[in-house]
Parts: C-alpha cells; structure tokens; sequence
C-alpha cells in the first residue's frame, strides 16, 4: 500500500512552464521585436522513481524544458515545484543548495568535461561545493564513484581528453552522481555515442536508478531508447506537450498523428515487415511565429478546418493517456 | 577492472603527477622553450649578481676614456663619459627585468580581472567596463604614459606604475573576448549544474581554458614594456640618468650611431636577447600548460 502510494508520488511538478527568448534589433536602443517561444505553456509531473521520456524534433523545446527546471534557465513564466516546493522564488544561494538533489547529464561529453581538470576533480568539485572539504574523504568518494559507473581508480588522475566518448559520458554520470541526487535530467545523454556504447551507458543509467533510487528526466529524439527506459512518454511538438502516456500505452496506442509519424520512424530490424512510413512534409515552423489553432495543423495529414482555428485542449482520455488533438474524442 | 586495489597505490598513482610536474615534463621536450627558459635565468642571475659581474661601477664617470671601442679592458666599449658599457648593460638588466616583469603584472592583474568580469556577466555589466576600457584605448599610448609620468613625478617606480596602468586595456579586451568564447561552453553550464559559486566558475573554469593567448600576449608584451621604458627613457620622463637602463643607454647613444655604434649595439642586443627569451618560454608555457599535448 505504502508502496503504490510512493510510486505516484510527484517528485517534481512543471506547471503552465513557458520561456520566450526574445529577440531584440537596434545597435543603441535595442528594441524588442518578437519572441522565440522556445516552451510555451508545458505541464507535467514526474513522479518519484520513474523515467519520464520526452522525445521530439530538433528545436521542439526538450532541452529548454530540462534547462529551466534545473534553472540554468529562467523561466518567463510558470512554475516548477520540487518536493512541495516552489523553486521558481528560490534565491540565487537556496538554489545553490537546491542544487545537490537535481542534477544534469549532458549531450555531448566532449564539450562538457573541461579539459584543463583531472576527472578525480571533475567528480569531487561538487563534492566539495556541497560540503565535503575533506580531501582524503573527497578522494574517497571520488573513487567509489569512478567504480560506480565501471571505471577504475587511477582513472581519477587523468584528462577528459584521454578517454573515449563512452568513458566520458560515464564521467559525466559520475559527476552528477557526486551529489546523491534525486532526480537527473539526462539531456540526450546517448546521442553522441556510438550505437554500441548507447546500450552501455542506458543499462549503466538503469542499474544506477535502481541502486541508488533515482528520478530521471530522460530527454531524446531516439524513440526506440526511450521506449527501453520510460516508464511514461511526453511527446513535444513545437514547444508543447501534444501526447503523454505511459510508454507501452503510446507505443501500442498512438492517439496523436504526430505521434504516429514518429513511431512509423523507427526502423525494424525485420527486412520482412513493410512499414507504412509517414512522411511528414516540410519542416518545423518558425517558433517565433507559431501557426493558429493546433501547431501541427500545418504538417498533418489529418488536419480538419477547426485545427487551423482552435488550440486543441491537452485532455485526459482515460488510464492517463493524454492526447492533445481535435480528432480525438 | 581492479576493484579491490590497495589504497596506498591508488593515493600514490593519485598523485605521483602534480600539474606543475606535469607542466615540466612537457616544457623539457621543448628545446626552444628550454632555450627561452635559460636566458631568462640567466638574466635573473646576471640581475642579481650584477655586483659581482660588472667589472666597473656603471655610474662612475672618466672622461678621457669617452668612446672608448671595445677593448680588453672595456669588453663592450665606453659611453661619451667614460662610463663602462659592458658593466652598465649588466646593472640595466635589473631596470628592465623589473620594469617588463612589474608593468607587465601589473597590466596584466587589472586586464585579467576587468576582462574576466565584463566578459563573464556580460550585459549592461559589460557595456559599462568596456566604453571606460575604450576611453582609455583611445589614448595614445605614449601621451598617457607620459600624462601619467608627469602626473607622478619621474621615478624608478613610477615607471612601471604608469606603463602598468597605460597598458592593462589590451589584456582586458583580449580576456574579455576569451571568457566570452569559452563561457558558453557544456561544461561552464555543468559547473553552474552542480552549485558552482560564479567566483569559483571564473577562477577554475573559465579563466584555465583562456589561458593559451593571454600567455602569449603577456611574452611578447614584456618585450613591448622593456621597449617603452626605453622610449620614455628617452624622453627624459622614464629611469632618470645616471642609473642604467637599456632605454636611458640607447637614447644617450642616439647621436653616436656612426662614432661609436657599439654604444647602440650592446643595448640593442639586450633587448634582444630579453624579448627573444620572453617570448620562446612563453610559447613553451602555452604549450605545456595544455594537459591535451601529448606527455
């Protein structure tokens, strides 16, 4: 009982989340011309030990979301509570200490270790940020954290530009680790490796949700690696969230014909099987001048007059299936 | 993988390797680093002992030994008073060393903090420090320094005080430019992931991966300071005679170019030898505190 209750407990909580990136024009007066309206209106939540998948095109707005609820971003509007709490208020030092329980995996893991620092400092400065000013005991951490994400002490010693991309990324993890956090978002975290590797670092991440009871955030537009390891689906489009789901109801069941297009993407590794591909034309509209109505309408095969003139409602179809289409009744 | 390692061992592998180790073995293959390396020792040494070295005292004046060329008992000549150039080149070394090491630190230590921060929080931040960088850019270099030295009154120490202040505006701009470079990169967004105060993110992200060019910049400069000290020298504002300087010697010796050109040799050749040596070690430094070369 105490179990179930646990599980849908909301760790983390996004509501009506928006960032406008605004675009200004002038030399000496700089005028506010637009907006890039990079998330506009997202909410979700993330409950306490699930991996929630986000997937989407390029510029849909995944990255900004994961940015801004860690806010290294901030957000223009919305807010986002953590445990209860809203941290949107949260002063630059009470974030700091926010800090140590949500953490980042970042894409690429060539640009986001610094290359003038050992990796046993990479792993202990959050360490010693949030508290450990030890050294002996810092070193300590340090290598058991290098044993947990399979790399080997004398590791510690060395540059980031002395491993591969898969140890790189395993240092990464690491590092976010170093602060027993309780969720990570992992931005696209397997994207930049090779394919043999990908495997790797998702069992690596699994194992490690499991041993250390973690939340992940896991943002991708690989669609059959989310399917692996989420247990619920956000699909975004444009900076809005147009299905979530759990993952095998999405999979089974896409209500969205966005959603749709991107599972008939995914290629079978069964020569036999003819897929009815969906090819979605053109490309994704400018986010600085969304189109009216539902901002698919002018991508999909199925659009209908009322979708060029009314936002469709992100509704609840039952057993949490979340669709925001028109067509769907 | 070994999991049970002894942990003596994996302390030792641990630290076996400091950086500045490291940074040394890297700079030994460098021969021309090396090279650099040894003649700014060799000039610190000769700065030090230049009691010892200087077979004559560099201030003392004999007449009837004016214009001397150089001879077994003036290895490098005398000036129009009989002064001993070879021991006059031996004290100046101590003028120049302080003179391009101070200035330069000095330049150096306001560039780096005005370009870290303006580069750094960016903005209106930014656009402030960088317009009063520019109002003293705009300045010619000279007037300045001179508006500076006589603001101060010539002497030894407001030499470098005013080529300190006169020169910092290119370090700032260069380190500004830098920080900006480097302040978008991942793992500046990882270091502010993990709780990274900006103090912290400046001094231990930000500023090792600018590195490289400010090294540069500061060698070759050092030589540029050495030669402006010559230039104010000249002018009469910069090391008053009769101390020795290199500058205060070559512009004594700029009406005996034809008479006695070793009068302008010698110290040419000191400047020389300094700017040569700043500048190869500087190359070498850039290249060895780069843990990314090959050991």
């Amino acid at each position: 009982m105490t179990e179930t209750k646990k599980n849908t407990e909301a760790l983390l909580q996004v509501e009506n989340l928006q960032k406008y990136f605004p675009i200004r024009k002038g030399i000496i007066v700089q005028k506010h011309v637009g907006d890039v309206k990079a998330v506009d209106g997202v909410s979700f939540d993330i409950r306490r030990g699930e991996t929630l998948g986000m997937v989407g095109e390029s510029g849909c707005g995944k990255s900004t979301i994961g940015r801004t609820i860690l806010r290294l971003l901030e957000p223009t509007g919305g807010k986002v509570i953590f445990e209860g709490k809203v941290i949107n208020g949260f002063s630059g030092e009470e974030m700091r200490k926010m800090r140590s329980q949500m953490q980042m995996i970042f894409q690429d893991p060539y640009a986001s270790l610094n290359p003038r620092m050992r990796v046993g400092d990479i792993i202990g400065e959050p360490i010693l940020i949030h508290g450990v000013s030890n050294r002996a005991e810092r070193e300590k951490r340090v290598r058991k954290l290098l044993d947990v994400v399979g790399l080997s002490p004398y590791h510690g010693a060395r540059y980031p530009h002395e491993f591969s991309g898969g140890q790189r990324q395993r240092i990464g993890i690491a590092r976010a680790l170093s602060v027993s956090p309780k969720l990570i978002v992992c931005d696209e975290p397997v994207s930049a490796l090779d394919v043999s590797i990908q495997a790797q670092v998702i069992n690596l991440l699994e194992d490690l949700q499991k041993e250390f009871d973690l939340t992940y955030l896991f943002i991708a537009h690989d669609l059959a690696v989310v399917k692996h390891i989420s247990s619920r689906v956000v699909v975004m489009y444009l900076g809005k969230m147009v299905e979530l789901s759990t993952s095998d109801e999405l999979y089974r069941n896409p209500l969205h014909p966005y959603t749709t297009a991107l599972l008939s993407a995914i290629p079978l590794p069964d020569p036999t099987v003819k897929k009815d591909r969906i090819l979605l034309k053109g490309d994704v509209p400018s986010p600085v001048n969304p189109p009216s109505g539902c901002r698919f309408h002018t991508r999909c095969p199925k659009a209908q007059g009322i979708c060029k003139q009314e936002d469709p409602e992100f509704k609840d179809i039952g057993n949490g299936h979340y669709v925001a289409c028109h067509l769907v009744k | 993988m070994p999991t049970n390692t002894d942990t003596s061992e994996i302390k030792e592998l641990y630290q076996t390797s400091s950086p500045l180790h490291d940074m040394w073995v890297r700079l030994k293959r460098n021969k021309l680093a090396l090279f650099g390396l040894f003649l700014v020792t060799a000039l610190v040494v000769i700065a030090v002992f230049a009691g010892f070295i200087a077979p004559y005292d560099p201030v003392q004046i004999s007449l009837k030994e004016s214009l001397k060329s150089p001879s077994s008992a003036h290895l490098m000549g005398t000036d129009v008073l009989g002064r001993d150039i070879f021991s006059r080149i031996i004290y100046g070394t101590r003028a120049s060393l302080i003179i391009g090491v101070v200035a330069t630190s000095i330049s150096l230590a306001i560039g780096v903090v005005v370009g870290a921060i303006a580069g750094y929080y960016g903005g209106w931040i930014d656009s402030i420090i960088m317009r009063i960088t520019d109002i003293f850019f705009a300045f010619p270099f000279f007037l300045l320094a001179i508006a500076i030295m006589t603001f101060l009154g010539p002497s030894f120490i407001n030499v470098f005080v005013a080529l300190g202040i006169v020169g910092w505006t290119n370090y700032a701009r260069l380190v500004r430019g830098q920080v900006i470079s480097v302040k978008e990169s991942d793992y500046i967004e990882a270091a502010h992931a993990v709780g990274a105060k900006d103090f912290r993110i400046i001094l231990k992200h930000v500023l090792p991966n600018t590195l490289a060019p400010i090294i540069v910049f500061t060698t070759m400069n050092i030589g540029g300071v050495i030669l402006s000290e010559a230039g104010l020298s000249f002018l009469g504002i910069g090391v008053q005679p009769p101390a020795p300087s290199w500058g205060l010697m070559l512009s004594e010796a700029s009406n005996f170019i034809f008479n006695a050109p070793w009068m302008v040799i010698w110290p040419g050749v000191a400047i020389f030898l300094t700017v040569l040596g700043y500048n190869l070690l500087g190359d070498g430094l850039r290249d060895a505190l780069d843990p990314r070369m090959k050991q």
